[in-house]
């Protein structure tokens, strides 16, 4: 099979999808020359020059205007530039997208797609580095998937391409540039279905995005030690795969949380929340919860590193859950 | 007069209508059977009626918390109006909206809306559907003059206009923003006058002119669907009524409010209509009593219809909700 990268496998869902559907078009904030400020529309450039369009600075419109033009039938995609600025334009999506259909009791389809970069990248600091999707997930109305593969990325994307319902979508700007397998035939993934990356039977691990590499990491060094992580990659936040993490969880009876955002209240505690009601007779230990410490993140790359959680945190806690 | 009587006629007609409604939500309101919040349209239907006039069935518009006009004047039932505002499963969002979030999209109303400005950005979305589309449609964006003030409104107006979307900006200028006076707020006497930072016309106008209304309003959409880009409306008009209904208004004097009774847009037209003979005393009983029998049965109507269950409350939210409450 072929390898490409996780942009290339995302300007293919969405050439894909335009050519096949003329409703689509796209926009956003330095998408169109560029490619993105990332390089996740580098492959989209010069192709569909009216449907392929950059957008001035406004971010309250950028993300409204999705609403709008879903309403007269199209289909817009939409790049937050950075997941930081979903913020400036946070009314948009929080009390018109995501309530609209329901306060109107029913009426209209939001086929609609909000996609951009979030994350930690070099000492980017405290308004470029964010990861956000909790927000997202805690407020009712907006569907949300994090593909952490070129695999992956292809395949939610076209899903969510066809899908008449909004979806955001987190694309950790660590991954445009990472190479994996995609086959050349058409494919989708459907959203709520989580991946087994990795199977084992001591403690299981749920991550998503770039925590879902570091968990892998962490699994292959914890090996050596006779430690057997199963890392299951969500892939879906709303909905999220609840079955597959209780059903994991039933095997190895340890539950470990991982993820980039904010350890407090981040998505982490929703999920262990959930495990902890629906299967705690299966549970040999409390669940742990990894996350980034509770500050804004710092430039500094000793600070950054020692604030993002990586590979090391996921050992620490394992062995601390195994007694070792 | 240039137009035919059915037409002059008619503009009385849907006045009318609104104004009744709203007298009606405004007792029943009083009386407590309708819960929530009512912004009366009151004093200020010359401007839905005068633009709903120059738009095509096709066309679109974004309406405000204060609706009702926009909804009545673009052709919403008012059945299914009256039974929202009683929250009854019969209306327009099922119970789940309210007299603020009114919507039928399958007539254009792309909703009102509780956040001030939170219309305009939908707006620029439903106009550059139609461009890309390419269909010759208009959007017509309705917003107060406090929503003037909102960051929404300068990035609307910037965006519509670099992309010259077929979209008229309406202003309704009722000299009030809640309790705040206008001018007191507002860095500019006219707020046409800020089309100048967006390259496009910017018109003032008396907007309890029906007439006037309408035939700015039409001018505008033309040269929106004629892909001549858009326009800004400023339409003054007087907020007669309170903020929203049980408002108590000190921050006023009634000497203000009873000077805008007199200029009151249906008593001009109405005036009008009859000194010009375009209308007799007794057409314009029958057409008050065909309205007061409408708003009847549309309260009937309301008041017969089923509240929903508590459990409706789960359903809507997605196109496809399988699985989603968790
Ligand atoms: C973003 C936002 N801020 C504040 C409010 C509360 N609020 C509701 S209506 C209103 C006044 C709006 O004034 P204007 O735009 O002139 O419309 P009018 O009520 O006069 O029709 C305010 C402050 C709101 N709904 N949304
Ligand atoms: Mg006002």
């Amino acid at each position: 099979m072929r390898n490409i990268s996780y942009a290339e496998a995302l300007g293919e869902a969405i050439l894909e999808e335009m050519e096949r559907d003329d409703t689509i078009f796209t926009y956003g904030e330095d998408v169109a020359k560029q490619g993105g400020i990332f390089g996740a529309y580098k492959s989209l450039l010069g192709k569909f020059p009216n449907r392929i369009f950059d957008t001035p600075i406004s971010e309250e419109v950028i993300y409204g205007s999705a609403l709008g033009a879903a309403l007269v039938g199209m289909r817009p995609v939409v790049e937050f530039h950075f997941a930081d600025f979903l913020f400036t334009g946070i009314q948009s999506i929080t009390l018109q997208i995501e309530k609209i259909r329901y306060m109107t009791g029913g009426q209209g389809k939001l086929h609609l797609v909000l996609r951009g970069p979030d994350g930690v990248s070099n000492s980017a600091a405290a308004q470029h580095s964010e990861s956000i999707e909790t927000i997202f997930m805690h407020i009712p109305g907006i569907k949300i998937i994090i593909p952490s593969t070129p695999y992956d990325i292809k395949g939610l994307m076209k899903t969510a391409l066809r899908s008449d319902d909004p979806i955001i979508c987190f694309e950790h700007k660590s991954l445009y540039a990472t190479k994996g397998e995609v086959p050349e035939e058409e494919y989708f993934i459907p959203l709520g279905k989580a991946e087994i990356k990795k199977e084992g039977k001591d403690i299981t691990v749920v991550s998503m995005s770039r925590m879902v590499h570091e968990s892998l990491r962490a699994a292959e060094e914890l090996e050596k030690e006779g430690i057997s992580l199963e890392v299951i990659d969500l892939r879906s936040l709303v909905p999220w795969d609840k079955e597959t993490v209780i059903r994991s969880v039933q095997k190895t009876n340890r539950l470990i949380v991982a993820h980039e955002t904010w350890r407090r209240a981040g998505w982490g505690a929703e999920i262990a929340s959930t495990i902890q009601e629906e299967a705690f007779d299966f549970l040999d230990a409390p669940i742990a919860r990894i996350g980034a410490r509770n500050v804004p993140m710092p430039f500094n790359a000793l600070m950054q590193n020692f604030v993002t959680p990586n590979k090391e945190n996921i050992i620490i806690e394992a062995k601390k859950l195994l007694g070792r | 007069m240039r137009y035919s009587k059915n037409f002059l006629v008619s503009l009385y007609q849907t006045m009318q209508k609104i104004r009744k409604f709203e007298q009606s939500a405004e007792q029943l309101f009083l009386e407590g059977k309708l819960p929530g919040f009512i912004h009366l349209y009151i004093g200020e239907e010359a401007i839905a009626t005068g633009v709903m006039a120059a738009l095509n069935q096709g066309d679109y518009i974004t309406s405000t918390h204060r609706g009702h006009g926009h909804m009545i004047a673009k052709g919403g039932d008012i059945k299914r109006m009256m039974a929202e505002l009683f929250g009854k499963t019969s209306g327009y969002c099922k119970g789940k909206g309210g007299s603020m979030h009114i919507a039928d999209f399958s007539i254009g109303v792309l909703g009102a809306n509780g956040v001030v400005g939170g219309g305009l950005p939908i707006a620029i979305g439903a106009g550059l559907g139609i461009k890309m589309k390419e269909t010759n449609q208009v959007v017509v964006a309705f917003f107060g003059d406090g929503a003037s003030n909102t960051g929404a409104f300068h990035e609307s107006l910037n965006f519509a206009s670099v992309y010259r979307l077929p979209i008229v900006f309406i202003n309704e200028n009722n000299q009030y923003a809640s309790t705040a006076k206008t001018k007191e707020t507002t860095s500019v006497q006219n707020i046409s006058d800020r089309a100048v930072s967006y390259s496009m016309p910017g018109i003032t106008i008396d907007g309890n002119n029906i007439i006037a209304v309408y035939e700015t309003a039409r001018e505008a959409i033309e040269r929106a669907r004629d892909q001549g880009g858009p326009t800004l409306i400023e339409a003054k008009t007087y907020r007669i009524k309170g903020h929203f209904v049980g408002d108590p208004t000190k921050y006023r004097e009634n000497i203000e409010v009873n000077k805008f009774w007199e200029n009151e847009p249906i008593k001009i037209w109405e005036k009008q209509l009859l000194d010009s003979k375009i209308i007799t005393d007794k057409e314009i009983k029958k057409i008050n009593e065909e309205l007061d029998a409408q708003i009847s049965e549309a309260i009937l109507f309301a008041e017969n219809s089923s509240d929903p269950i508590p459990e409706n409350a789960l359903s809507d939210l997605f196109v496809d909700d399988a699985g989603y409450d968790y």
